[in-house]
């Protein structure tokens, strides 16, 4: 019997060897079957090596003489990189079979295939990684693979700008992470996940890896106010990369915090969980109120996504809060709803970017105000994203409503936390992750209204065809899978005690000997949930309505036109649009946040010219806080442009300057 | 023995909701003609015009889709579901453990997620405008309510509603800012969820000024008939929903005999008729708002729900 890190490494290096092929073969008509065709067998036999290891609660590790001479590459596989492999492989999977069929619309596939397996083998690589350096190596090789599809199409003005942003802004995070890790490691270099585990770390160096964590995973996972270049860079890759940065890249980034924060470096003091509730309640509802703002399918997506992190955050929060004050149970209840939400945005945002994708694919526009009545073209990828979005809206009996509702649940526990901080600020939180809820199903909703109802908007929306088998599969699948996990949650939650009793040493009780398979977190006198009787009782009563009526009353049908209070008009154009169907909600909520304003430009008397609706919208964050950072490097770099043109002499200057300054500061710190 | 007994009462109530819900609603105008000294519609009228809806036949706008036909079905069955799941004449249903009231509350979620996308699917400017309006109310309402759920889940120690109804109805409890905060707010949810005045006008003929009117301007025939029995069942299920939680006396202990069963839906029937006719007073006695007035009166309703979840946390004798 081999060693599950080993099968593991050997499958990663699989993907890697794929990677390399692809460079070679990528210009083969048949490349795009073979790449994605391998990615699709090598994530599902890892998926499988995944969850056998989740439930059997097999760990292991491994040292390979690879990296530092002195430290060698270290792996280890424990049920935290488990779970995370899980969901990795299975978004992974999904997108490669997606890749199948969507990869042969590609217009330059030697610019995806080599990245895409590289991708996935760094994300598979950062969550086994056990030490600091190639914990940061396989960071960055992901971040990098990521990237390269940005610019897939590179001669896109928008896509160079996306790429840019996102190349800062994950150089940055990897800072934060490169100097978090060097405190971590102390003066006496132990790198190795191990090393820092045991070791003593003072106070102060703990609130210094948080805030450097909070940097650097925070950017990655598009924590507000570092989220800026997440609703650029998700949108511009293929759509199915899109899934895979959006649903599962992501949630490496959640894996690398959890790592940090709950594992290596210690007990964090209550007010961690402070900053991350507040962080996570305002990073949900801005990300969805920008959602609700866009008019573009994917970006839309990619806000979401902005949001479900901070859905994630706030559980994350809790977690940290409860853990703090030795409340094991109710700890474990609120990180059991944090890592159920990673495997519920993996799942409805892979499906939903798949579904944007095909839109893509069909109508060569994600260009919402073009779109319309995609239901009567594309039947199943309508039906797919429906399911999707009635998954993120949290809507019962699909998956986004049992994590949602276990997040509510450790919400409630918390009065019994002691410090006045945190009983003030998590019942307003409460009531933020409500009106982010809320407010989710109104942004799908109107994505999906818009999209796939009325009639269409452009000629491309109504000659729109179904795509192929292997994305409707995928789809499919993932929306599957969306009401599987949420009308069965207990098996997931059983699945995820042996995370929650490693990292906050408890766990909810188990769910899978409860009568009916309901899920109970606490007694059941205080909050059950029954996912299966839910979804069989509306099913029923459904079918039965629908029977008795059909039977017993009229089932006579008649086609007429539409009734519209008796003026039908034939254009399209009188439908609500996108942006007519967000503006009550602009107006409540966007006059506040985005400073929105409408005005109606009319042409002076006389001019026959339409009177236009102009709306006026600010981003805050990108505003106040990096259009300066921005303007400061630009004038920064104009000063130090004279350093470019130096005599050699002066250079030599320079360098001997800068040494006398860095040994003077070394003299003085010893 | 005991099983039967309880798919029995639990049979008897999702019928008697569903019987009772035209009659509430025909209640509910018949006390508001009553007050402005008109005859109004015999109480029966629901009942007459559910059947009449019935036996027509449905015409649909040619570009209707699937999901316009299936969503009256849903939205009814969401909410019979949710209904269900409401503690009417007696408390510890059988399916009461299903889902508890954050359940409830996403299960009518569900049912309006549906309503707004048929709303949009034939591609008209009311559908689209009642859908838009709603979802919007919605955004605001339900934060309003799961806070007031809050509210009461940490006085009562539970979110499952028979065990709400059972914990209120103890004299410890006794009067608390909290729970009269959570009441205020409740009852203003209530009022923008079922499409009152003066958030909505149930009986306008003005598009533009209706919100689930407009949304559901295209249906006709059966697919109506659902939709308006599913919204009489919501204007139920609130009713009972507010005098399980704040008038709980009365109702009957889990497992108990016919007669106490009997009583307890007297005292059920009572209480509606009494909630009706409160709702039709103050429904006469009120103008309607601008729409966008709604905001400010759901996040009046908001803020109490906060605040009185707020002094829970600060103490819970409060």
């Amino acid at each position: 019997m081999m060693e599950p890190a080993t099968i593991l490494l050997a499958l990663i290096a699989v993907l890697l060897v794929t990677a390399v092929a692809a460079v070679a073969i990528a210009r083969l008509p048949a490349a795009t079957a073979i790449v994605y065709g391998a990615c699709a067998a090598v994530s599902a036999v890892l998926l499988a090596v995944a969850v056998a290891a989740l439930i059997g609660g097999r760990t292991g590790q491994l040292v390979l003489p690879l990296g530092l001479p002195w430290l060698g590459a270290h792996f280890r596989l424990d049920s935290l990189s488990a779970f995370f492999l899980t969901v990795v492989n299975l978004g992974g999977a999904a997108a490669s079979l997606y890749g199948l069929g969507y990869g042969r619309h590609e217009s330059a596939p030697h610019r995806v295939l080599p990245f895409f397996a590289a991708f996935l083998a760094g994300m598979n690589l950062v969550v086994v990684a056990a030490d600091a350096f190639s914990f940061l190596l396989s960071w960055e090789f992901m971040s990098l693979a990521s990237w390269a599809m940005v610019l897939t199409h590179h001669r896109d003005p928008d896509n160079a700008r996306a790429a840019l942003v996102y190349l800062v802004m994950a150089g940055f995070g990897t800072m934060a992470l490169l100097l978090a890790f060097g405190l971590m490691a102390g003066p006496g270099g132990g790198y190795a996940f191990e090393a820092m585990r045991s070791a003593a770390h003072a106070p102060s160096t703990t609130v210094l890896v948080f805030a450097l964590m909070l940097l650097g995973a925070g950017s990655k996972a598009g924590l507000v106010p570092l989220h800026v270049w997440l609703p650029l860079a998700h949108p511009a890759a293929p759509s199915h990369v899109s899934a895979l940065m959006s649903g599962v890249m992501t949630k490496v980034a959640v894996y690398g915090f959890l790592r940090v924060v709950f594992d290596l470096m210690g007990d964090p003091a209550w007010w961690a969980g402070i900053v991350l509730l507040a962080l996570g309640g305002a990073t949900a509802v801005l990300g969805i109120l920008h959602a609700l703002m866009e008019r573009d399918l994917k970006r839309l997506l990619a806000y979401s996504t902005i949001e479900n992190i901070g859905v994630i955050f706030v559980s994350l929060g809790l977690a940290l809060a409860f853990s703090a004050n030795a409340m094991a149970w109710a700890a474990a209840l609120a990180l059991t709803a944090a890592l159920f939400h990673v495997l519920n945005h993996a799942l409805f945002k892979s499906l939903l970017f798949f579904g944007a994708g095909a839109v893509l694919t069909a109508t060569a526009t994600r260009d919402m105000e073009r779109l319309g009545g995609l239901i009567h073209r594309m039947p199943v990828t309508s039906l797919a994203f429906l399911g999707g979005s009635a998954a993120i809206s949290a809507l019962p009996p699909f998956n986004g409503f049992v994590s949602e509702w276990l997040a509510f649940q450790a919400i409630l526990q918390s009065p019994q936390l002691p410090q006045w901080g945190l009983k003030i600020l998590v019942p307003a939180v409460g009531g933020l992750l409500a009106l982010a809820a809320a407010l989710a199903a109104a942004a799908f909703v109107r994505a999906f209204g818009v999209t796939f109802l009325g009639r269409p908007r452009s000629p491309a929306s109504g000659d729109a065809r179904e795509v192929d088998r292997f994305s409707l599969a995928a789809m499919l699948a993932l929306a599957v899978l969306c009401l599987l996990v949420g009308i069965l949650p207990g098996f997931v939650i059983d699945a995820l005690a042996p995370v929650t009793r490693a990292l906050v040493g408890g766990a909810m009780p188990a769910q899978a000997h409860v009568p009916w398979l309901s899920v109970v977190p606490v007694a059941e006198s205080r909050s059950s949930y029954n996912g299966l009787l839910v979804f069989l009782f509306i099913a029923a009563s459904a079918w039965l309505a629908a029977i008795l009526v059909h039977r017993f009353a009229s089932h006579e049908l008649r086609r007429g036109p539409a009734w519209d209070c008796g003026f039908p008009d034939p254009s399209p154009a009188t439908q609500y649009t996108a942006g007519s169907f967000a503006q009550p909600i602009r107006r409540v909520f966007g006059s506040v946040v985005f400073q929105a304003r409408e005005t109606v430009a009319m042409p002076p008397p006389g001019d026959t010219a339409p009177a236009r609706l102009v709306v006026e919208m600010h981003d805050p964050i990108w505003e106040r806080l990096y259009a300066p950072i921005a303007a400061a490097v630009d004038f920064a770099a104009l000063r130090l442009n004279r350093l470019q043109f130096l005599t050699i002499r002066r250079y030599l200057v320079l360098v001997f300057l800068s040494l006398v300054f860095l040994l003077a500061v070394l003299a003085l710190w010893s | 023995m005991e099983l039967i007994h309880d798919l029995i009462v639990q049979g008897a109530q999702m019928m008697a909701v569903l019987a009772l819900a035209p009659l509430l609603t025909g209640f509910v105008r018949k006390v508001k003609a009553r007050l402005t000294r008109r005859r109004g519609p015999p109480l029966l009228q629901p009942y007459r015009d559910l059947a009449r809806l019935l036996r027509k036949e449905a015409v649909l706008a040619e570009n209707a889709s699937w999901l316009f036909r299936v969503s009256p079905y849903l939205v009814f069955a969401a909410t019979w579901v949710a209904a269900a799941l409401v503690p009417t004449f007696a408390v510890g249903l059988m399916f009461s453990w299903t889902a508890d009231l954050i359940a409830i509350i996403a299960l009518l979620g569900s049912a309006r997620f549906f309503l707004a996308l048929a709303g949009m699917d034939v591609g008209t400017s009311f559908g689209g405008i009642g859908a838009s309006r709603e979802v919007m109310i919605a955004s605001l309402a339900e934060p309003a309510m799961l806070l007031t759920v809050f509210a009461l889940a940490l006085v009562a120690g539970s979110t499952q509603l028979s065990t709400v109804a059972a914990v209120l109805a103890t004299p410890e409890v006794g009067l608390r800012v909290s729970l009269g905060m959570a009441l205020i707010a409740l009852v203003m949810v209530a009022i923008a969820e079922n499409a009152r005045i003066p958030v909505d006008n149930p009986a306008t003929h003005l598009e533009l000024t209706m919100v689930h009117e407009a949304m559901v301007l295209e249906y006709s025939g059966r697919h109506l008939a659902m939709i308006e029995f599913g919204a009489s069942l919501k204007l139920l299920l609130y009713l009972s929903l507010i005098v399980c939680i704040f008038v709980p006396w009365g109702i009957a202990a889990p497992g108990a005999g016919l007669g106490a069963l009997a009583i307890g839906a007297v005292i059920w029937l009572a209480k509606l008729a009494v909630g009706g006719a409160l709702l039709a007073l103050f429904e006469t006695s009120i103008a309607k708002m601008r729409v966008f007035r709604v905001p400010d009166f759901l996040g009046a309703a908001l803020m109490l729900g906060l605040l009185g979840t707020l002094l829970l946390f600060v103490s819970r004798s409060l």
